[in-house]
């Protein structure tokens, strides 16, 4: 055997596929199967969709790299379940193309930090952090309450999830633009439409507070609201740390 | 290449390549290695059969023991609160004076309503409690709803313009933009307001500003805070009679609540945080006003 490793050793191209071939066998044995097991993913019939407001908020919040020091993925670990809630889920991520678990926490998780604190907070935060929380180390992200937000071309980014499997209708595509100023004009015109089609239960809100326009502040806020609140099978499945009183906030 | 030799040195073989007359050592791994790579697989394989490893077509092997990261969380969960369970129960049923006259509870609230505060309420009302631009303080005497415990702790339960079922509602109406004032009557009603709190705060305007801010006060509003501007907690109005703000104390502080409207919003707690979570947070936020006073 030992004879024969050094003749593969000799031969460069022989030896590089060799090299791939044994490199993904750790792939296709762990990471294959998760396609045909049934566990792998949760089943939530009760899972809504983003709404084209909360999409372009979430675009803004890969632009800004915010997932470079934010988590969304509460681990199945003691202290996480205590202080952030009950652990992810799969089924939780199941619209988000692409995931944005993190893989860091410079700043804490936000995997349900949807409705913890008011639009405000989350505004007056975003412009300067350090006036809510004296030892954070967040960049300001002042440009947000300026930028208007660009929602033309936001029935493209619906269309496009959908390709991958996120059930928006084509009345929400063709509409996805109104219904992202409907959300954060509740009183105007195109809120009607998207409460018929996205529900009562929508937050629908001046988000970042300023009636006259609609900037990328109100997407961001639209979406951090929405963060862990697509699904609730997370609290569900985790009946455990509901039930019993348990240190640290968790649900 | 030439041809693998016995190395007069070391008494290894050569591995026959030379460069430049510089000839490799064919040197075996050592033991050690060896071994210690033969007891991480044999450590390997002792684990794919106790937890669970191997990924099948459509199921994966479980492992003798039957554990799994879910069920190992849950115990450890179930075993502290086991721990917690006591003064828990004791916090849920005792009466808050019982629970302040006990030391060895009260010294439980301090550190577990430390941490507690600190992660949930701190953000918006400081390290401190003593609120901030646009979040009230909560360890002065002023309570925009009531401060007995039994009100604080509803409070955080429902919220204040939360979307909880049962939250409590409190809306400034936006004089300015809904065109119910002219600037100037919120002017004028801002200048009366601020001499309401204290005979040192004196106003530039004169006499006459002071009586059309207190006929447009008289209009529009006592109702919510009532004839003498000391507010009413039933609908969250605030005291404009003390020198706290929650949105700023100056002319052009208050004519912006006036043309705007407030809709301050307290998040609520129902779900997340449990009973006894929230009677400790009443009590501890109850403790630090007395800190604060002293």
């Amino acid at each position: 055997m030992l004879g024969k490793h050094a003749k593969l050793e000799r031969t460069a191209i022989g030896f590089a596929i060799g090299i791939i071939i044994v490199a993904s066998i750790g792939g296709l044995i762990e990471i294959a199967p998760l396609f045909t097991i049934d566990e792998t993913v949760e089943e939530d019939p009760d899972m809504r969709v983003y709404t084209p407001l909360e999409l372009a908020g979430r675009n803004i919040y890969i632009r800004e790299g915010c997932y470079a020091c934010h988590s969304q993925m509460i681990r199945t670990l003691q202290d996480e379940v205590e202080r952030y809630g009950p652990y992810s889920l799969a089924v939780e991520s199941q619209y988000d193309h692409p995931m944005l678990w993190g893989s860091k926490r410079t700043g804490p998780d936000l995997a349900r930090l949807g409705g913890k604190y008011s639009d405000q907070w989350h505004v007056a935060h975003l412009l300067d952090p350090r006036s809510l929380v004296p030892q954070s180390v967040m960049p300001a992200y002042r440009w947000l309450a300026r930028n208007d937000l660009d929602v033309s071309d936001m029935p493209l980014h619906l269309s496009a999830q959908k390709k991958v499997g996120v059930p928006y209708t084509d009345d929400m595509i063709a509409n996805a633009d109104e219904d992202a100023f409907g959300q954060a004009n509740p009183d105007s015109e195109a809120a009607d439409g998207f409460f018929e089609r996205y529900g009562f239960e929508a937050n629908a809100r001046y988000f970042d507070g300023d009636r006259r326009k609609l900037t990328e502040m109100d997407a961001l806020v639209a979406y951090l609201q929405s963060i862990g609140t697509l699904s609730e099978a997370a609290s569900k499945n985790n009946e455990i740390t509901k039930t019993i009183p348990d240190e640290g906030g968790a649900e | 290449m030439s041809k693998p030799v016995r190395d007069p040195y070391t008494g290894r073989m050569t591995t026959g390549h030379e460069w430049n007359g510089i000839i490799e050592l064919n040197t075996p791994v050592p033991k050690l290695v060896l071994l210690f790579l033969a007891l991480t697989f044999l450590s390997s394989v002792i684990i794919w059969l106790l937890a669970p490893a191997w990924p099948g077509l459509n199921s994966y092997t479980k492992g003798i023991l039957g554990i799994d990261q879910r069920t190992t969380l849950e115990h450890s969960l179930e075993k502290s609160a086991i721990k917690t369970a006591q003064w828990r129960t004791d916090i849920e049923t005792l009466s808050f004076e019982d629970i302040s006259r006990n030391s060895a509870l009260l010294a439980t609230v301090r550190d577990h309503g430390e941490r507690l505060f600190e992660d949930n309420c701190a953000m918006c009302h400081g390290p401190d409690g003593k609120g901030g631009d646009g979040y009230p303080n909560l360890v002065d005497d002023q309570w925009l709803w009531g401060g007995d415990p039994e009100t604080i702790m509803e409070t955080l339960r429902v919220g204040v313009n939360s979307g909880h079922d049962e939250a409590r509602i409190s809306q400034m109406m936006a004089y300015g933009r809904d065109g119910i004032l002219t600037l100037e009557q919120r002017r004028a009603v801002a200048a009366f307001v601020i001499s309401l709190s204290s005979s040192d705060h004196t106003t530039p305007e004169d006499a006459e500003t002071l009586s059309l801010g207190a006929e447009v006060f008289e209009q529009q509003c006592v109702s919510c805070h009532g004839p003498d501007g000391r507010g009413m907690q039933s609908v969250g109005a605030p005291n404009l009679t003390d020198d706290f703000w929650i949105y700023g104390g100056d002319i052009t502080s208050i004519d912006n609540t006036l043309r705007d409207g407030r809709q301050g919003v307290m998040p609520n707690w129902d779900e997340r945080l449990s009973l006894a979570d929230r009677k400790v947070l009443t009590l501890y936020i109850d403790d630090l006003a007395q800190g604060a006073s002293q």
